[in-house]
């Protein structure tokens, strides 16, 4: 770490909040996502001055913030940087601090508080910020001492990108930020309980024992998750299936790990994964786990899950090892080490891949993912699609919400490069689209950048078209609005005999909302996203045909600035294949 | 099963709700948790028991391993280890026979007495789990009106050589 901070002899006084500023610049920080407040002014403050290193973007709300620079630290794999006032600014960033958590991103939280001397007194605006978030952060500081800051920066920096990623908090009083110090930016850590463990690389014999498992294999398949991704494993991982021939499912954490066009790719696996994954998991006899953690909406029934496979589990975070899933071969590694390490000596299998290739490749044949293409209007599905055949030549980077447009984007949308696709997959949270895009954007401004979203979801975050349009972050929304709450109605025609519990969006006193009606016309839905993206500025258009579809993708993809596409869709769809919760693959549901 | 797992922490502030809110919000089962600072100033150990079968005691040991303010985690149970629980209790001991019954008590479990009153004595008791429960049926007849404890201790022995003398006396004296 010391390596990539540059060393200053010069010692002078400044600010905390100053201090932090410039450690945050020495740290190779670009892009912050702040929004000010009482106990975070120092902090802007110090921010002007330091703008020429530093670009600071103001959301409109600090959990568009928080998703900001999640969207950041995902495609770039950097650490993001978000910053909030005390007290409800930081309750604010609670849900986002959370997502990190769950989904291991790299994020530093730093929040303004109330000065040390009334802190605990229930001051304005106080909140014991460390208080509520320990459980949700990897790490966390209060800062009482001035001359801790640039220690802790560092630490902090540390902490949230070297073993499994996750998200660390700083939250400083103000009278912190306003101290002087004489900084000294080489500080050393003082973490005694965070060694980055040697064990943290595979032994020689546990690769060797993997490369015979392969060898013995008859019907192997590589489960990949967003490990991979995170740990920069995808090129080691496309390089053990050249060499190998084992085909690969992705989780939604992993989509873009491995190319989704490639023939040897089984799309992603687990609820709304694709039955060829699903069956070939069910069969295997050997079973890559890599830098995954047996979520249980990938298993389901856990103890049912690759009940045939010898079940090898590279990850980085040793409690992710036996922690759902008993491994037979358990590695704690960098995947990236591990892998590269395997490749060296791995073989093919003794036994020719074909005949299992073979019925995998009828199953693909047999249930591909799938909508009706005969459909007079515009399926969400349908939709997807197209999007990825119009856009499949230039670099694009997807964001989603969370509910059937996201499960659906996971489907149709084939990634072929890792950090292009982002979900909140772990925590689920509504509304992380469009912020998370605009992170994204401000990373990557000169690639295209998509928030493919759900009329639920986007108005949990509409705010951040502001940003957007003042910040220049010229997103483009794919809005597939079918006026209602579609994964949990799905829910609802599944297992609750399609009565509607307060799913759908439009005014309650419309027959759907008590699931009658066949639905209504474009121009009646609720709201108007057509007129409230203009009234923010952004450039936008409504499409309900078919045949202009196209048209309309490539309006919004060449428009210069931000653009919303409201896409009017039927929410009779539902996302299939399905697993029931805590189901086997016995029970998917193909209908 | 029952474990003694013993924690080494960076005694920084908020460490012990930390790690306490950890095993709560998991939903570990904490039969005891004794806290306290080491030879070195910087850090603390926090010893535990806690109850539940291999794999729990894997994933207890682990999470506890990932709390970046947790220095060293040990299964203190695993090896060959010494336990203790410090005792007070408060219990009604007029003068007359009662008191002289209750220090009799005491003595056989290698008590003593710290506190006199006109109606009732503090007794001071430390020992393993086992013996301090016994010790507490014993006197609970008499009107046990106060009672603390520290929580188990444990550290592991440095040699085989004479192991399982642990209280060869009292402890002889109590088990059940």
């Amino acid at each position: 770490m010391s390596s990539t901070i540059p060393n200053r002899t010069t010692s002078r006084m400044m600010s905390g909040s100053d201090a932090v500023v410039e450690a945050l610049v020495n740290h190779g920080v670009e892009v912050v996502f702040a929004y000010p407040g009482g106990a975070s002014m120092p902090l802007h403050q110090s921010l002007t001055r330091y703008r020429d290193r530093i670009r600071t973007i103001l959301p409109r709300h600090e959990q568009g913030g928080s998703f900001a620079a999640q969207g950041y630290a995902r495609s770039t794999g950097k650490v993001g940087v978000c910053m909030a006032t005390s007290g409800p600014g930081a309750t604010n960033l609670v849900t986002g601090i959370a997502d990190a958590k769950m989904d291991s991103v790299p994020l530093i939280a730093i929040t303004g508080q109330v000065g040390t001397p009334v802190i605990g007194t229930d001051a304005f605006q106080e909140t014991p910020i460390v208080e509520v978030c320990r459980s949700i952060t990897k790490h966390h500081y209060l800062v009482t001492d001035p001359a801790d800051i640039t220690r802790i920066v560092r630490e902090a920096f540390h902490v949230a990108q070297t073993g499994r990623p996750g998200p660390v908090l700083i939250d400083l009083p103000k009278n912190v930020q306003l101290a002087k110090l004489e900084p000294d930016f080489d500080a050393p850590m003082n973490l005694p309980g965070y060694v980055v463990p040697d064990r943290s690389r595979a032994q020689p014999e546990q690769i060797a024992q993997v490369a015979g498992a392969i060898r013995r294999a008859k019907r192997p398949v590589i489960y990949a998750g967003g490990g991979i991704i995170s740990g920069e494993a995808s090129n080691e991982l496309r390089e053990l299936v050249e060499k190998t021939g084992i085909p690969v499912t992705t989780t939604l954490m992993g989509l873009g790990a491995f190319p989704g066009d490639d023939p040897l790719s089984l799309d992603m696996l687990g609820m709304h994964g694709s039955v060829y994954s699903n069956y070939a998991v069910d069969e295997c006899d050997l079973l890559l786990a890599l830098g995954v953690r047996f979520d249980d909406r990938v298993t389901g029934k856990v103890s049912e899950f690759a009940r045939q496979a010898m079940i090898v589990h590279i990850d980085i975070d040793p409690s992710e090892i036996n922690k759902n899933k008993e491994a037979h071969i358990p590695i704690v590694s960098d995947v990236k080490y591990a892998l590269t390490e395997l490749n060296r000596q791995v073989e093919p299998p003794e036994a020719s891949l074909a005949p299992w290739i073979a019925k995998i490749d009828a199953w693909k044949e047999a249930d591909p993912f799938g909508y009706d293409e005969s459909f007079p209007g515009i399926l969400p599905q349908h939709t997807i699609h197209r999007l990825w055949e119009l856009t499949r030549d230039q670099e694009t980077y997807v964001a989603v919400g969370v509910g059937q447009h996201q499960m659906w984007s996971a489907q149709f949308f084939k990634f072929r490069q890792p950090r292009t696709w982002h979900s909140s997959s772990g925590l689920g949270t509504m509304g992380f689209g469009l912020p998370a895009a605009m992170g994204v954007k401000a990373a990557h401004p000169d690639a295209l950048v998509i928030d493919i979203d759900g009329d639920g979801s986007i108005l949990m975050n509409i705010q951040e078209l502001a940003t957007c349009v003042c910040e220049h972050l010229p997103v483009k929304i794919v809005l597939l609005n079918n006026q209602h709450l579609g994964m949990v109605m799905q829910w609802e025609d599944r297992f609750h005999a399609g009565n509607r519990a307060h799913t759908y969006l439009g005014p309650i006193d419309h027959p759907e909302a008590i699931g009658q009606g066949d639905g209504l016309g474009p121009e009646e839905r609720y709201p108007d996203f057509v007129t409230i993206a203009k009234g923010f500025g952004c450039g936008a258009a409504r499409v309900d045909a078919k045949d202009r579809l196209d048209d309309a993708l490539r309006e919004m993809i060449d428009y210069p600035g931000p653009f919303l596409l409201d896409v009017t869709v039927p929410y009779q769809e539902h996302v299939l294949p399905m697993i029931p919760s805590g189901h086997t693959v016995k029970d998917l549901i193909k209908q | 099963m029952r474990h003694v797992i013993s924690a080494l922490v960076h005694n920084v502030p908020g460490v012990l709700s930390h790690i306490s809110g950890m095993l709560a919000s998991r939903g570990y089962n904490i039969d005891s948790l004794a806290v306290g600072e080491t030879e070195n100033p910087d850090l603390s150990r926090m010893t535990f028991v806690v109850r539940g079968d291999d794999r729990v005691i894997e994933q207890v040991r682990k999470q506890l391993e990932k709390i970046v303010t947790v220095v060293r985690v040990e299964d203190v149970s695993a090896q060959d280890f010494v336990e203790r629980d410090l005792m007070l209790v408060r219990v009604s001991a007029p003068p007359g026979g009662k008191r002289s019954e209750v220090r009799e008590l005491t003595d056989i479990f290698r008590g003593r007495i710290v506190d006199v009153g006109p109606e009732d004595v503090v007794i001071e008791i430390a020992g393993q789990e086992t013996k301090i429960q016994a010790f507490i049926e014993r006197i609970r007849p008499y009107g046990i009106t106060d009672l603390v404890r520290t929580g188990r201790i444990a550290m592991v022995r440095s040699a085989t050589l004479g192991s399982g003398a642990d209280e060869p006396a009292a402890e002889a004296a109590t088990s059940e």
